[in-house]
């Protein structure tokens, strides 16, 4: 390790933190907050946010952090700053702050370059570890990538990663083929994205019996770390050990070159920890103390990253070029025009849509002014959120190549190892977040484009961050779980109801279910739900009804085909969304009819105000 | 929100800019501080290591890794030609002789008896960069490259493809709301930095490539026909290694958007100049916007109490600014109204605004997002 790590301010308050301020250091914009501790419990108290400046002509994150807490100090008649230093800790109730902590994703984040020896095996399991550590994977080199050596040395040589996460073989297997991965990584010579100067952070995780010969191949090359294998055997996956080298890792290399962040580092009493791994910790936190599965999707202008917990197992993946500003017209590119116009009310002419679409990517703060380019952007949002999920569910599976132990019953059911782990009949809850999820000028549009993006089936509740301050909780959970909790509950999670939907198809107008639903004060809702129907029924948040439904005889609401269920559900400040468009969702294909029924659909939920 | 607002593209006759020329790997700098230098001088050099070949000569010998230093004539660090012994095996009988002859000429980097493996690395290649504007070095970054100064006109266009280049300026168009087409493409302007209008065909961006002019200044262009350029759909606006035989920039954005008439007179009063273009772009995490340099006649005396383009710390009334989303898109006028307040649009979400008087005494309420102020003014 040659460069030294500042220390975080070591002025953390040892008494129970009464007022916080955090920040977001984003690409764009660093959000900060202001938690204080009222009566008995933690609230979110005010905001602010101003242009990140990690870029030229500031080249300076710290300039960006204090702009977005003086505007809290305006709002809030708090003195925080003291010139460029935040007052820590409190002086009195109007002055200073207990402790100043941050996250960052300034700069492109944590990009990272991965390698295994057998790709769906320690490859995927090493992109599972850097995911999960908050990083974009750039490449997964493996020794069976179907790439030819000289390739593969090319392809190190072109990329400029942060850092590289090396694995490869269970602890006491052979050695031969991570031996030649390090070879190749070696006469590539890596150099790394910032700073001509200073060698490659480089992490291996790979078969034990081989870390002599990586550290006499990669020793001179590379800022070399060795930490335990992260397949130790086949089947079982050790991340833990790596993912916490490369958060080390990360505050002692990457964010030593990034403009400022010496100073911000010195400046927060915890260590900065990349957002997504923040957003991913608070994600993992609630489904782990609310015993659920969930799967949390945090849609930004660059990147789309999409959490899951099922079964208390955590997964993340992160669609680098899936977005709605920089990125967007990759989302075009990648879905097609006809899977965005599908969720279009309204004609309109290809050459027309193409070039808003690149007007927004080329200049991407602007927002939608007229009602049909908010329409449009939410229908970019439904494949951007689609398609993310597509992927999550790819790299969120079972580990593959291990033997199962198969009985005479599963004859007949026999699955292939590495099923994806995502069983969305078993989904508790969808948390959105994201500009467009959590600004959404009514929050039925953002209910509606998660449950047309991602088809929950059964009964599903859905929420969204209400002013993008996950990755603030997630980086305060590790140092007050109380404090994060009570903002998470009271001021972050914005309940908007739970989803009804049957699985099944059949023709419009045909009987999909009939429900009661019992409300709290005994009142009785009785209705039929026919395919093609959306239903919106008030419930509002914090209260609780009991639903019976009879599906038709060909439509499963999770209990099987025909077998009614009673569940007990949660309102919100939507409701209750009765979703009879079948499951699979499928439009039809006919333009006029397609555009008929989402006039229909959203009439009937009130999704967007009359033009 | 002071700061939501989007900071605007340059276009200013006069102004004083640095380029960072930074090597990708550390080499040697051949310019030094105070140094008068041109665009295409060479100001660093470096060697980029060779492509490296990988061999594995135990499979190649039958035999096994930790045996191969047996047979293997070359040592790490030694020198080799293309068909030259390698490797070889002994064997009694003269015919099972095999021998593995190196596939490049270069040197050998490694030979390992773990895997088998022998990686020959081929020589060096020169990396020269260029100096890219006329100007004069104010810093020298050792190993690294350099900092040019030119005191120059400059114009930052939206967005662009093609990396840097060179030509004289040539206007093609007698207004900036008229289009380039294919007529408006003379053989005269090979190597030259054409000027259009409002827009350009597809038909003229092909008699452009054919012609060889070294780049296009227009105010807008259709997607498909940018599609139809690179030969795929362009995802993220990272740019500036496309290779379509010219670097193109947009003044404006996508469609049929008239140029902007102070950047339209000022490229015009420039016509026949020499000038350095780059269609670079990179929207994401460092904004880089493509640009036109013209630098001003050598020994103009450099103004330092003006430098660098202004720094703004928001926006006022009376600034000139573009409107830069439907439905108004590319419409400029001027700030008449920056009310404090929220106010709902027709979306209904509350967002700052502000009012816009245009040229013809209309006037609009638009969100402070959706405008970019012409700045350099």
């Amino acid at each position: 390790m040659s460069v030294p790590s500042p220390s975080p301010n070591t002025s953390v308050p040892t008494s129970p933190l009464t007022v916080i301020v955090a920040t977001d250091c984003g690409s764009t914009t660093t959000k900060a907050i202001l938690i204080e501790k009222v009566g008995n419990e933690y609230r979110q108290t005010y905001r602010g946010e101003a242009p990140t400046t990690v870029e030229a002509p500031f080249e300076d994150v710290t300039r960006g952090v204090l702009n977005a807490i003086a505007e809290i100090e305006e709002l809030s008649g708090r003195k925080i700053l003291d010139g460029d230093n935040i007052i820590t800790p409190c002086r009195d109730p109007k002055t200073g702050v207990d402790i100043y902590i941050s996250t960052s994703s300034a700069g492109g984040g944590l990009q990272m370059m991965v390698t295994g020896v057998v790709q769906n095996m320690t490859g995927e399991s090493a992109q599972r570890c850097a995911l999960g550590a908050g990083a974009i994977v750039i490449d997964v080199l493996a020794s069976n990538d179907g790439r030819l050596p000289h390739e593969k040395i090319e392809r190190i040589r072109t990329m400029r990663p942060d850092m590289i996460l090396m694995s490869g073989g269970t602890d006491g297997g052979a050695v031969t083929h991570v031996v030649e991965m390090a070879e190749y990584i070696s006469a590539a010579e890596p150099r790394p994205r910032f700073g001509a100067t200073y060698k490659l952070p480089l992490i291996y995780a790979g078969n034990k019996d081989a870390q002599p010969q990586v550290r006499k191949i990669l020793g001179e090359k590379a800022a070399l770390v060795l930490t335990d294998n992260i397949r130790p055997v086949l089947e079982r996956e050790n991340l833990a050990p790596a993912r916490n080298k490369i958060h080390d890792l990360f505050l002692e290399h990457v964010m030593q070159q990034a403009p400022g962040y010496k100073k911000l580092i010195e400046m927060a009493g915890a260590p900065i920890m990349p957002t997504p791994a923040a957003v991913g910790l608070i994600m993992e936190t609630i489904a782990k103390r609310e015993h659920l599965n969930l799967i949390g999707v945090d849609i930004g202008g660059a990147t789309t990253d999409v959490f899951s917990v099922f079964e208390g197992l955590f997964n993340r993946t992160v669609s680098a070029n899936l977005g709605m500003s920089y990125s967007i017209s990759n989302v075009l590119a990648e879905a097609g025009l006809s899977n965005i116009m599908r969720w279009v009310p309204f004609t309109i002419d290809e050459q027309t849509l193409r070039n808003r679409i690149k007007n927004k990517m080329v200049r991407p703060t602007t927002i939608p002014q007229t009602l049909d380019e908010l329409q449009i952007e939410h229908a970019i949002a439904r494949e951007a959120i689609r398609l993310a999920l597509i992927h999550h569910k790819s790299l969120a599976t079972a580990l593959k190549g291990v033997q199962q132990e198969r009985t005479i019953s599963d004859v007949f059911e026999q699955q292939q190892s590495g099923m994806t782990l995502i069983d969305m009949l078993k989904l508790d809850l969808i948390v959105g977040s994201g500009g467009i999820l959590s600004h959404a000028p009514r929050r039925v549009q953002s209910m509606l484009m998660m449950v047309d993006a991602y088809e929950p089936l059964g009964v599903t509740r859905l929420s969204v961050d209400s002013i993008f301050m996950m990755p603030h909780l997630g980086v305060l959970s590790t140092i007050d779980e109380q404090a994060a909790t009570d903002v998470f509950v009271r001021d972050c999670m914005v309940y908007l109801g739970t989803c009804i939907a049957p699985i099944g198809q059949g023709k419009d107008g045909d009987r999909c279910a009939d429900y009661v639903i019992t409300f709290p004060d005994g009142r009785e809702d009785r209705g039929h739900l026919s395919f093609g129907d959306l239903r919106l029924v008030p419930l509002a948040s914090g209260q609780k009804a009991s639903i019976t439904v009879q599906p038709a005889k060909q439509v499963n609401l999770g209990a099987g085909a025909g077998i009614p269920i009673t569940r007990e559900v949660e309102g919100g400040v939507v409701g209750l969304l009765l979703d009879g468009r079948g499951r699979p969702l499928q439009l039809p294909p006919d333009r006029d009819a397609r555009v008929t029924s989402l006039k229909k659909w959203y009439q009937a939920v009130d999704l967007y105000p009359k033009a | 929100m002071a700061h939501s607002y989007t900071p605007g593209l340059t276009v200013t006759e006069q102004t004083v800019i640095h380029r960072r020329r930074i090597l990708s790997l550390p080499g040697i700098v051949l310019v030094t501080t105070g140094e008068i230098v041109r665009a295409n001088q060479v100001v660093a050099r470096a060697e980029l290591p060779g492509k490296v070949y990988p061999l594995n000569l135990a499979n190649l010998l039958g035999v096994a890794p930790d045996e191969i230093h047996e047979y293997v004539i070359k040592k790490a660090g030694d020198p080799v030609n293309k068909d030259e012994i390698l490797a070889e095996n002994k064997p009694l009988i003269k015919w099972f002789k095999t021998e593995i002859l190196s596939p490049v000429t270069g040197t050998v980097e490694s030979v390992s008896s773990v895997t088998g493996q022998v990686l020959l690395r081929e020589p060096p290649r020169l990396l020269e960069l260029l100096g890219y504007v006329d100007g004069r070095i104010v810093e020298v970054i050792p190993q690294q490259g350099a900092v040019v100064e030119t005191n120059c006109s400059l114009v930052q266009g939206i967005f662009g493809i093609g990396g840097e280049t060179r030509g004289e300026i040539v206007i093609a168009v007698t207004s900036p709301d008229e289009a380039v087409s294919s007529r408006h493409i003379t053989s005269g302007m090979k190597g030259k930095v054409v000027v259009g209008g409002s827009f350009i065909s597809s038909d003229a961006l092909a008699r452009a490539k054919e012609v060889g002019v070294a780049g296009l200044v227009i105010g807008g262009i259709h997607d498909k026909d940018l599609r139809a350029l690179l030969g795929y759909d362009l995802g993220v606006a990272i740019t500036g290694t496309e290779q379509v035989g010219f670097s193109l920039i947009l003044t404006e954005g996508f469609g049929t958007i008239p140029m902007a008439g102070k950047t339209f007179k000022l490229l015009s009063a420039h016509a026949g100049q020499p000038a350095s273009i780059s269609g670079a772009t990179q929207i994401r995490a460092g904004v880089i916007r493509p640009e036109i340099i013209i630098p001003r006649a050598a020994g103009t005396s450099i103004d330092h109490g003006a430098t660098g383009i202004p720094r703004r710390e928001g926006i006022r009334i009376g600034d000139q600014v573009r409107i830069i989303r439907d439905p108004l898109f590319g419409k400029i006028g001027e700030v008449s109204g920056l009310p404090s307040d929220l106010q709902k649009i027709p979306t209904e979400s509350d967002v700052r605004v502000m009012e816009v008087r245009f040229e013809d005494g209309s006037k609009t309420v638009i969100p402070r997002t959706n405008i970019e102020l012409i700045e350099g003014a």
